[in-house]
């Protein structure tokens, strides 16, 4: 396993990563890592390149130069297939298709027993909505079906992009607890959000703005380091400074 | 590749389409009316429903199967579903395994139900065996579904997607030697038409009608196989782990 610089055991370490698509450059050579056993927020404003590096980790994105190790080998490895799970930012489940045969599709692909299937479907609290076709579903239901799916294999690694947009504010928390509950068990995950405020609830972020890492923090160094109270200010700071 | 992955695509298509029962019925209605209404215009005994009656039995499947598969790849493409998949534990021939399946099956019910209102009501006669003509046609899904599956990789949208289907199955219907006879066309068209499936698979179901399984009818079967083969490779290279 590598080691931080802090001395922690790292689970993905990006370091000098570049990607361009269609022709733009979206990661000019973003280097930054993720703790093992951490709940770690990746923020920025939309279009600063949260969805590519994400896309990099989970080894889908093709990448002109750098590097991404993740679990202690080169992201898109086929041994690192099941020990992942990935919830794209748009609910990449089957529209057509109910609740319950979602994730049993997915849980027949990953091998994984009929139990699991119950177990995500309470941990997002979809439950009761099991026999709902996904269509029909409103879109933070959408988006938590695609998260049971992340679920479902019981990943070392999660990789969720946006999991908690347009969700209502009990609800977020409520996920926010089984993200902490899963990390207390030894998961690690990589969290997206466009909202600063879901920020005070990670371990450490990393801040994105425009492909270019503005800092790579816990929330209480941030505050410290700008000496601003609120993590939107320390985000503004950080912009002002860099300027 | 596994088994089990391979079985999980293809339940999910099949539900998929469970869940589309107007979709279900066009496919398996559709060829059954136009079959009813060729009779029904030319007469039972007229030589066009006859020499007609089984190339459109046995073709029609290719043209159903091309739609549905390009149709279904391509929202698989877009929703992300696709891309979810290329990071699981699975090899892309599970994928492409589960849909032919899937659609292989579809393909035998349809043909079987066109093939029976054919052949037992409406007065299709072949020289040939008619459980030939179905096998022939369930080839032909397969073939119908690796093109759908390869081009849905160059269209972006549902509307280009379908635009494929009159710009690649058209031209080959109709040079396929349905309308003219390959030896009485224009130089070119007959040259082109050598390099087209349909034309082989047309071939071989006039050969069936006819009652010549010969060594020529051997070589058109194995010509439309290779081209399976040929289409699927090609498209397995379209379905990359790595995306732009």
């Amino acid at each position: 396993m590598l080691m931080s610089v802090e001395g922690g055991a790292v689970a993905i370490q990006v370091d000098d990563l570049r990607v361009v698509r269609h022709g733009a450059v979206v990661l000019p050579g973003l280097s930054c890592d993720v703790a093992a056993g951490s709940v770690t927020g990746l923020l920025g404003p939309s279009g600063s390149g949260k969805s590519t590096l994400i896309r990099a980790i989970v080894g889908v994105q093709r990448i002109a130069g750098g590097s991404v190790q993740v679990l202690g080998q080169t992201a898109g490895a086929a041994t690192l297939r099941a020990r992942i799970g990935y919830m794209t930012q748009a609910p990449s489940v089957y529209f057509d298709l109910t609740v319950r045969a979602n994730l049993e599709f997915f849980a027949r692909v990953l091998a994984q027993p009929e139990d699991a299937v119950h177990r995500v479907l309470a941990d997002v609290a979809l439950d009761e909505h099991e026999r709902r076709v996904v269509s029909t579903l409103s879109g933070g239901e959408r988006a938590r079906v695609s998260l049971a799916t992340a679920l479902l294999g019981e990943p070392e690694l999660l990789v969720l992009d946006e999991p908690t947009v347009g969700l209502d504010p009990v609800l977020r928390r409520d996920l926010w607890n089984l993200f902490h509950r899963l990390a207390e068990d030894g998961t690690t995950l990589l969290v997206s959000s466009h909202v600063m405020d879901e920020a005070d609830r990670c371990h450490a972020l990393l801040l994105l703005r425009e492909g270019q890492l503005l800092a790579q923090a816990s929330p209480d160094e941030l505050r410290a380091q700008t000496g601003t109270r609120d993590l939107d200010g320390a985000f503004l700071r950080l912009v002002e400074e860099g300027s | 590749m596994s088994g089990r992955v391979t079985v999980a695509v293809t339940l999910r298509v099949l539900d998929q389409l469970r869940h589309d029962r107007r979709t279900i019925a066009l496919i398996l209605g559709v060829p059954c009316v136009l079959e009813l209404l060729l009779q029904q215009l030319f007469g039972r005994h007229s030589a066009v429903f006859q020499e007609v009656g089984t190339p459109l039995l046995g073709l029609f499947p290719f043209i159903t199967m091309f739609l549905v598969t390009s149709i279904t790849m391509l929202r698989e493409r877009t929703s992300g579903t696709l891309e979810r998949l290329m990071t699981m534990p699975l090899h892309k021939l599970d994928i492409l395994a589960g849909y032919g399946l899937a659609f292989v099956l579809v393909a035998i019910v349809q043909a079987t139900l066109v093939s029976l209102l054919a052949f037992g009501l409406l007065g299709l006669d072949v020289a040939g065996p008619q459980w030939l003509v179905v096998v022939l046609a369930v080839a032909n899904a397969v073939l119908g579904s690796t093109l759908g599956l390869l081009v849905s990789a160059f269209a972006q949208t549902e509307f280009q997607a379908v635009q494929f289907m009159p710009a690649v199955v058209f031209p080959q219907i109709l040079l396929c030697g349905l309308f003219v006879p390959r030896d009485e066309m224009a130089r070119w068209l007959h040259v082109i038409s050598f390099f087209l499936p349909l034309t082989y698979a047309y071939e071989a179901l006039a050969r069936t009608a006819a009652d010549q399984l010969d060594a020529r009818f051997a070589l058109d079967v194995a010509v439309v196989c290779s081209c399976i083969v040929l289409a699927l490779a090609l498209g397995a290279a379209t379905l990359r782990r790595r995306t732009e």
